[in-house]
C-alpha cells in the first residue's frame, strides 16, 4: 500500500497544473469576448448545451450554424437525476454550468425562485414568443417573482390513460378507446370501472399498476397543488391533496392495485406480461411501453379521468455563468420554434408546447400503429390544452414522493391510511 | 533516490584533498539524509492523507456545527443544534438499527463461511489457482451489477428465489417490503461480494501455519474439524482480528446495496425499512442539507470507532499462537 501512494503524486501535480492553465485560458477567453458585433467577421463562440437524453437536436444545430457560422455547439448529456443535481451544484458553486441547460418540468420549480442565477430571456426579446405558447407551459418558465423569463418550453407530456384491450375484453368491459374514455370522465368513475374489473375476476391481472401516478395526476389537475400563490407549502391543508390521497387509498382497498411502483424493473415486466390493465400515461410513456415489447396492439390509449393533464416536458434555460447569452438565446429561440417543434414531433415524438401546431395535420392526424392506430397526436394535445396552470413550488418532487411513499405503506399493509397520511405530512414538514 | 548517487560522486573528486569545511558539510548532508529522508519518503502518504482524510474530517466537523444548506448564501453557526436534532430523530435511530442489523446478518455468517472456504482450499487441490481466482471474482464485479441482478432474483412477482420457494408451497415473499426480509436480502448481496475476498486473506494466513502441526495432530488422531478448531483458528487469530475489524467498518458504511435494491431509493424503501446510516447521510446530502449530513457523518464515525474498539477488546483476549 505504502509504496503505491507516491505514484499518485505525479498525476496529481499534473492535474493541478492543468487546472491552473485551463483556468488561465478560461479567464483569458472571457476578457477577449464581448458582444458579437453584427456584420464584421464575428469571433468564434462556443456554446455548450447540457441535456439529460437525446433530444434529437443535431440537425437543428446544423441549421443554426448556417446563420451563425462563427458558433460552435457542443452537446453534453448526463443521466436524468445527475443532470439536475449537477446543475444545482454548478449554480451554487458558480462554475461549470453549460450555456444552455435543459430543465425538466419536475425540476423547473426548484430554479424559478432564483432568477439571479439565470439570464433574463426578456433581455433578448424572447418574451415575444408568449402568444404562441400554452399558457401553463409559459408560466412554468417565469420566475416566482414574475420579474424574469427564465426558460422557454420545448415539449409537453400530455396525459392519457393507457389500457389493455385484451384484459378489458376478458372483464366484459368495452375495448374501443372512445367507449373506454366514456367509462371514466371522473376519477370516481375510474374506480367504479375498476371494481367491475375486479368483480369479473380476470386471472393474473389487476386493474392498475399502483396509485402513485394517479395521485400525482389528480393533484396536478387541481387549480392549487402543494403550494399556494406565495409558494408556501399547503399540502397538509389543501383538501385537493387529501382527496387525491383518499382516492389512492380507495384504489388499494378495492383491490385495484398490482402494487407495482412505476419505473421499477417488475413494473416493466408487468407492462410486457399484462399483469395490470390500466396506467396513467403521459405522451412519452408510449416509448416506455414500446421498449418493453408487449406486442403491437397490446396497449391502447384513452382519455385520462378528471380532464386533461401533463407530466414532464422540458424548459431550456441560460445560466448566468454563460458568456454568450445573445447567441444562446438565439439558439433556444430556434430550438423551440414552430418549425423545430414539428420536426421534433415527427422524429422524436416530442409533443409540441405550441397549441397552434395542434391543428397541423402532422400532429392532429398522427396515429400510432403500435397502439391500435390510436390518434395519439389528438389525445395528448387535448389533454395538454385542458390543463390549467398551477403554481409549482421548489420541492414539489420531494412532496410528491412523501405522499407516494405513504400510499405504498398503506398498500404494503404497514400502516393504516391515517398513519400513512400523518407520516407523509411529517416528511413534508422536514423538507427545507 | 536518484539525486543521491551523483551527489556522492561529485563530492569526492579523486586526487583532490578534501578540505575540512567540505567534510563538515558532507557530514551534515549525510546526517540530514539519514535522519530526514525517511520522513520525506513517508511524506507523500501523509500529505495525501491530510488533504483527503484529515482535512475532510475536520471540515465536516466544522460544517456539522452550522445550518449549512448549499443553496442559501450564508451559513449560520448553530453549535450542537444539528446533533441535538439528530439524537431526537427517529429516522436516525432507525438507520442505526438497520445498519447494525444488516451488519450482524452479513458479517457473522460471512466470516464463518470464509474460514470454512479457506480451510477447504488450504490443501493440495487440482486447479488450485482456478478456485482461488474464482473466489475473488464476485469482489471484482461492479457492485451496481451485483445489486441489480440480486434485486431481480429477489423480485416479488417474477423473481427466481420466489419461484423456487413456490415449489415448496411458499407464497411470494415481497423481499424489499419487510424489515427482516430486506435485511436478509441485502446481507446476502454483501456476503456474495466479500466472502471470497476474506477467504483469500484467511487462506494466506493459513498457509503460514507450519505443516508439522497438522501432521502431528493427524498422528495423534485429531480429525479435520478438531484440526481446524484447535490449530488453524488459534494460529490465524491476528488475521481474524484484522478481518473482523475491516468487515465491521465496511458493514457500517453499506450504501450501494440499499440505494439500488429494487429501485433507486434514497429512503431505503417507503418505510425506511432498509435505510442504512450511509444512505441517510446521502439522502440529506442530496437535499443539500450539508450541516445535518455532516452531523450524521460524525455520529457514524463515532459509532465505527466504538464498535471497532469493542471488536478489538473481544478478539484481543487471546493472542495468536497455540495455547
Amino acid at each position: 500500500m505504502g509504496t503505491r501512494r507516491p505514484r499518485f503524486l505525479g498525476p496529481m501535480l499534473a492535474a493541478v497544473a492543468l487546472t491552473v492553465s485551463v483556468a488561465a485560458c478560461g479567464s483569458g477567453g472571457t476578457s477577449a469576448s464581448g458582444p458579437a458585433g453584427s456584420g464584421a467577421p464575428a469571433e468564434k463562440v462556443k456554446l455548450t448545451v447540457a441535456l439529460f437524453s437525446d433530444f434529437h437536436y443535431a440537425p437543428l444545430y446544423e441549421e443554426f450554424k448556417k446563420t451563425h457560422p462563427n458558433v460552435e455547439i457542443v452537446e453534453r448529456r448526463a443521466q436524468f437525476n445527475d443532470h439536475h443535481t449537477n446543475l444545482v451544484t454548478q449554480l451554487t458553486t458558480g462554475a461549470g454550468a453549460a450555456d444552455i441547460v435543459a430543465v425538466e418540468g419536475g425540476y423547473v420549480g426548484a430554479f424559478t425562485p432564483s432568477p439571479e442565477k439565470f439570464h433574463n430571456l426578456k433581455d433578448y426579446g424572447l418574451d415575444k414568443r408568449q402568444s404562441e405558447y400554452l399558457d401553463w407551459k409559459w408560466q412554468l418558465g417565469v420566475s416566482n417573482d414574475g420579474s424574469s423569463l427564465m426558460g422557454l418550453g420545448t415539449d409537453v407530456g400530455g396525459l392519457a390513460m393507457c389500457y389493455r384491450p385484451d384484459l378489458f375484453k376478458k372483464a366484459g368491459l368495452p375495448t374501443d378507446r372512445e367507449e373506454v374514455s366514456k367509462l371514466w370522465p371522473t376519477w370516481d368513475q375510474y374506480v367504479e370501472t375498476g371494481k367491475k374489473f375486479v368483480a369479473a375476476g380476470v386471472a393474473g391481472a389487476k386493474f392498475t399498476d399502483g396509485p402513485g401516478e394517479h395521485f400525482r395526476a389528480m393533484v396536478e389537475q387541481a387549480p392549487v397543488g402543494y403550494y399556494d400563490d406565495q409558494y408556501n407549502i399547503i399540502a397538509g391543508t389543501n383538501p385537493e391533496v387529501r382527496k387525491a390521497f383518499d382516492m389512492g387509498v380507495r384504489m388499494i382497498d378495492e383491490g385495484l392495485s398490482a402494487k407495482l411502483p412505476a419505473f421499477t424493473p417488475p413494473w416493466n415486466t408487468g407492462i410486457a406480461k399484462g399483469t395490470f390493465a390500466t396506467m396513467v400515461c403521459p405522451a412519452w410513456k408510449t416509448g416506455t411501453i414500446k421498449d418493453q415489447n408487449p406486442g403491437e396492439g397490446a396497449w391502447d390509449i384513452a382519455a385520462v379521468p378528471g380532464g386533461g393533464g401533463n407530466q414532464g416536458g422540458t424548459h431550456l434555460m441560460l445560466p448566468k455563468q454563460g458568456k454568450h447569452p445573445k447567441e444562446a438565446a438565439e439558439l433556444i429561440d430556434l430550438l423551440t420554434s414552430k418549425e423545430s417543434q414539428i420536426k421534433l414531433f415527427k422524429e422524436a415524438s416530442a409533443l409540441p408546447s405550441l397549441p397552434v401546431l395542434y391543428d397541423d395535420p402532422a400532429v392532429a392526424e398522427f396515429v400510432n400503429p403500435y397502439f391500435g392506430n390510436a390518434p395519439i397526436g389528438k389525445i395528448f394535445t387535448d389533454a395538454a390544452k385542458a390543463l390549467k396552470p398551477q403554481k409549482v413550488g421548489p420541492k414539489a418532487g420531494d412532496i410528491l414522493k412523501a405522499f407516494g411513499d405513504g400510499l405504498q405503506r398503506v398498500e404494503q399493509g404497514k400502516q393504516n391510511p391515517e398513519e400513512a397520511w400523518a407520516q407523509a405530512l411529517k416528511d413534508v414538514g422536514r423538507i427545507k | 533516490m536518484a539525486t543521491r548517487a551523483p551527489d556522492r560522486l561529485a563530492a569526492v573528486p579523486p586526487g583532490k584533498p578534501v578540505r575540512p569545511h567540505h567534510r563538515v558539510r558532507r557530514h551534515l548532508v549525510h546526517q540530514l539524509d539519514v535522519k530526514g529522508s525517511p520522513y520525506a519518503y513517508v511524506a507523500p502518504f501523509f500529505l495525501l492523507f491530510s488533504a483527503f482524510g484529515l482535512f475532510p474530517l475536520a471540515y465536516t466537523a466544522w460544517v456539522s456545527l452550522h445550518e449549512w444548506v448549499l443553496l442559501s448564501e450564508e451559513q449560520t453557526f448553530v453549535g450542537l443544534d444539528n446533533f441535538r436534532t439528530l439524537l431526537a430523530d427517529d429516522y436516525f435511530w432507525n438507520a442505526t438499527f438497520n445498519t447494525l442489523s444488516i451488519g450482524v446478518l452479513s458479517t457473522v455468517p460471512q466470516l464463518l463461511l470464509a474460514i470454512w472456504l479457506a480451510h477447504l482450499l488450504n490443501r493440495p487441490l487440482r486447479a488450485q489457482t482456478f478456485f482461488r481466482v474464482t473466489l475473488l471474482l464476485p469482489n471484482v464485479t461492479s457492485v451496481v451489477a451485483v445489486v441489480v441482478i440480486f434485486s431481480q432474483l429477489f423480485g416479488r412477482d417474477f423473481g427466481m428465489i420466489n419461484w423456487v420457494l413456490s415449489w415448496f408451497g411458499v407464497d411470494a415473499v415481497p423481499w424489499n417490503e419487510g424489515v427482516a426480509s430486506s435485511h436478509v436480502a441485502i446481507s446476502i448481496m454483501i456476503m456474495w461480494r466479500w466472502t471470497g475476498y476474506n477467504a483469500l486473506i484467511f487462506l494466506a494466513a493459513m498457509q503460514a501455519v507450519p505443516r508439522e502441526l497438522y501432521e502431528a495432530a493427524t498422528i495423534d488422531g485429531a480429525g479435520e474439524f478438531t484440526q481446524l478448531r484447535r490449530i488453524t483458528i488459534p494460529m490465524i487469530k491476528p488475521t481474524i482480528v484484522f478481518v473482523v475489524i475491516t468487515s465491521t467498518i465496511g458493514a457500517m458504511q453499506v450504501l450501494a446495496e440499499p440505494l439500488l435494491f429494487g429501485v433507486y431509493t434514497l429512503t431505503g424503501g417507503v418505510d425506511r425499512q432498509y435505510q442504512t446510516l450511509a444512505l441517510f447521510i446521502y439522502e440529506n446530502f442530496i437535499k443539500l442539507d450539508l450541516g445535518y449530513a455532516s452531523a450524521i457523518s460524525w455520529m457514524m464515525f463515532v459509532f465505527i470507532v466504538v464498535i471497532a474498539g469493542i471488536n478489538y477488546l473481544i478478539t484481543r483476549r487471546s493472542r495468536g499462537g497455540l495455547l
